[in-house]
């Protein structure tokens, strides 16, 4: 179906017919990216569908325009001029409904989009009627042309997209200061709405051009798509619209060859599912806030933070037992029947059981057969007695320092000890002036009393 | 001005998909999602396609039952993306429905080979074809009576929105002003949201087969923004909306037939004058809501 070398040479650029539209699509993608990523970060992703939608009553006007100052042909550079104005008046439509009525953001983009629609389907119905003008090359404005840009088309394109990197590059600080903190920005003496009305400018760009190419649904999906599939990659601003403009730059690329190869298919549709598969690609396996890795971590946590409390309650129980039985004795570490350590803490005992298999595994205890009593090794009783020291630290900082009642103690320091750093003990040692140096065996005491001791 | 059967059928056609697209747009309004009639009308489009894939022939139980499947993993993926993906829940409806749109595209570019069917014909159905045909015959007290067959499933659509509007009103308002307390109440919060989402569905295929999908996002969001501007009281809102979305469809046709007379050319889209009727509307009321707004603060100021 595909022919290999054909595909290969599309993809390097070295085959004519397809590189305009191979470099326009890759160049959309990039702009699509870094201008959604501020519309995500806006939480107004689907501007761009509200605005394409609304571009196109402009595209209908200039075209009545145009053959009524008797030109015939269609100037391409004449509809961009009038989807540009009506998707301004659109962008200022929303805003004036946002700020002076009760409707929200959401319903106020629908409203413009079904209504501006409407009169574009009005307009292009009367069009259809007039005995000069077909409007069969406005059809191209809906769908896209992706396959049959031309020369002239690509000049215009390229002017628009350029444009709008333009002024990206020249206001990026102030953008990115008007998504992150809109109250420090205006301290600064930016106008919010000035910031915004610009932001609603090169989005507007960026869909003219993008329904030039590739067609109404297609800029709807590059002006969110990228930049979603971007944020499960990072937290960080910069990074953020690195990785959006490569991924939708790479799906421009893909999509735009995979369709010129498979010209019986939609190209806007192919590139839209491209954009998608690195967005699932993003979703499952991103390094910030993809499923795979969010879910390995909080493993990671959990299983860390059931270690810290399985050494805790072995240790407690050996303190209690020897302050019992075994007064005077050193403390020092002794084989605890399961059913002791089960009674600590409300864990089940299948979890308690992993637990005690994974300390094994990492050598902190070790019990000589199935049935027998659990045993700390010399290591985990060196880091019971630490994580035990630490507990006790941070219980006795919340007793002298945050009013917390010593019956309570025991839960709220639960919540903290697993991410106390060791910066963070040795403040807290000298906070509570306990210059002594640690000893495994010399702890301070439970400022409450340890229950169930049996 | 010149008023046949035909207009009557299509004023008929166009108030009734306002009056079951309204109805739904009150809630979405108030569930801040708006815009998931859009993205469901859109959404819809592979169910459709797969539906034809599979019967070979333009049933209207398979359309359904595609449409409703598509409706439902449309919201169903929007609330997962947005829930445990922690995208940002436009962002995940853009991204859902554009990737069902071009899923359907392509599935009908596929299907093209083997069935008489194409996105246009699809997406963009038209009042004034489908008030022209009168297949639909039967006999009343005699009478005999010819009526276009999307009479009767518009007919059948309104009459379930109606219904579960007013079986469910209470629980529907609960969940849609405070999810949380509905929720402690024992209110069914996650069916009724798919209950909703399903009929926003099955409303959008019905009507955009017979007005097509652009008056069906207009009558979805604005009759009840509209409405909501005017009152503050939910029963007021919801009758308001219908009865507003009626109008819309009568002064629309009206607008649609005087329009082009003015102009001295024949022809303009009845169903796109009807958005433009609503948007006139809602202008109308922004103007009105704003007066009210000023004389609540003079009198509260007082």
């Amino acid at each position: 179906m595909v022919d290999v070398s054909e595909l290969i040479s599309i993809l390097l650029l070295r085959d004519y017919n397809t590189r305009l539209v191979v470099i326009s699509t890759i160049l959309l993608g990039v702009n699509c990216g870094l201008i959604g990523s501020f519309l995500l970060l806006r939480k107004r992703a689907l501007m761009g569908d509200a605005l394409s939608h609304a571009t196109l009553p402009g595209i209908g006007l200039a075209f009545i325009l145009l053959t009524a100052l008797g030109g015939t042909a269609k100037s391409v550079l004449v509809l961009v001029i009038g989807a540009a104005i009506s998707g301004l008046i659109a962008t200022l439509a929303i805003g004036l409904i946002v700020r002076h009525t009760r409707i929200k953001q959401d319903a106020a983009m629908g409203i413009v989009l079904s209504v501006f629609y409407g009169f574009g389907v009005v307009l292009l119905s009367m069009i259809q009627s007039l005995p000069t003008g077909s409007a069969a090359g406005l059809e191209s404005f809906i769908y896209g042309k992706t396959a049959s840009i031309v020369w002239s088309d690509f000049q215009l394109l390229m002017l628009l997209l350029l444009l709008s990197l333009i002024c990206f590059f020249l206001y990026f600080k102030e953008l990115c200061l008007l998504c992150f903190d809109e109250a420090f920005a205006s301290s600064q003496g930016l106008s919010l709405r000035k910031l915004d009305c610009l932001l609603l400018v090169l989005v507007t760009l960026v869909t003219v051009a993008g329904m030039m190419s590739v067609g109404l649904i297609l800029i709807i999906a590059f002006l969110v798509t990228p930049a979603a599939a971007a944020r499960m990659w990072t937290q960080r601003m910069r990074s953020l619209f690195i990785a959006a403009a490569i991924i939708g730059g790479l799906s421009g690329w893909l999509g735009a060859c995979l369709s010129a190869a498979l010209p019986q298919l939609p190209p806007g549709a192919l590139i839209v599912l491209v954009a998608t598969f690195f967005f699932i690609f993003s979703l499952v396996f991103g390094s910030e806030k993809g499923l795979l890795f969010r879910y390995f971590r909080s493993r990671v946590l959990r299983m860390r933070v059931g270690r810290q409390h399985l050494l805790r309650a072995l240790y407690e129980i050996l303190e209690a037992d020897s302050q019992l039985t075994h007064e005077g004795e050193r403390l020092q570490s002794r084989p605890v029947p399961f059913r002791l350590i089960r009674g600590r803490r409300t864990w089940s005992d299948q979890t308690l059981r992993q637990l005690i298999k994974k300390s094994m595994h990492d050598g902190l205890v070790r019990k000589a057969s199935h049935l027998d009593p659990v045993q700390l090794t010399e290591e985990g009783f060196y880091q019971a007695a630490r994580i035990t020291r630490n507990h006790r630290l941070w219980e006795l900082y919340l007793i002298e320092h945050a009013d917390i009642a010593p019956n309570r103690v025991d839960q709220d320091a639960d919540r903290v000890e697993h991410i106390l750093g060791l910066e963070m003990v040795q403040d807290l040692e000298r906070k509570l002036d306990k210059k002594s140096p640690f000893d495994p065996v010399q702890l301070p005491a439970s400022p409450h009393p340890i229950h169930p001791v049996n | 001005m010149q008023w046949f059967s035909l207009d009557t059928w299509m004023v008929v056609l166009a108030a009734l998909v306002g009056l079951s697209c309204a109805l739904l747009g009150n809630f979405l309004l108030l569930r801040k999602m708006s815009m998931m009639g859009d993205a469901i009308s859109h959404a819809v489009l592979p169910g459709l396609a797969i539906a034809y894939l599979v019967s070979g022939a333009r049933s209207h139980f398979s359309l359904f039952l595609g449409a409703v499947v598509a409706g439902l993993l449309t919201a169903a993926l929007v609330q997962w993306l947005s829930r445990r993906g922690r995208v940002d829940e436009g962002a995940a409806m853009g991204i859902v429905f554009t990737s069902l749109f071009a899923i359907g595209l392509l599935l009908i570019v596929q299907a093209a080979d083997h069935v008489d069917l194409d996105a246009n014909c699809v997406l963009y159905g038209s009042l004034e074809l489908t008030a022209l045909d009168r297949s639909l015959q039967f006999s009343l007290l005699g009478y005999p009576i010819a009526m276009p067959p999307a009479m009767l499933s518009l007919g059948l659509v309104s009459c379930l929105n109606i219904a579960f509007v007013s079986l469910f009103f209470k629980e529907l308002r609960l969940s849609s002003f405070d999810p949380d307390l509905a929720a402690t109440l024992g209110v069914p919060v996650n069916r009724i949201h798919y209950a909703l989402m399903v009929l926003v569905a099955i409303t959008a295929v019905a009507a955009f087969e017979a007005v097509g999908s652009i008056l069906v996002i207009a009558m979805l969001i604005v009759p009840a923004a509209i409405a909501h501007l005017l009152t503050d009281r939910l029963l007021i809102m919801v009758v308001l909306s219908v009865c507003l979305a009626i109008l819309a469809a009568v002064c629309g046709h009206v607008g649609a037939i005087l329009l082009p007379e003015i102009l001295g050319i024949n022809g303009a889209s009845t169903a796109g004058m009807m958005a433009v009727m609503l948007g006139l509307f809602f202008c109308l009321a922004c103007l009105f809501a704003s007066n009210r707004a000023r004389r609540l603060r003079h009198s509260k100021r007082q």
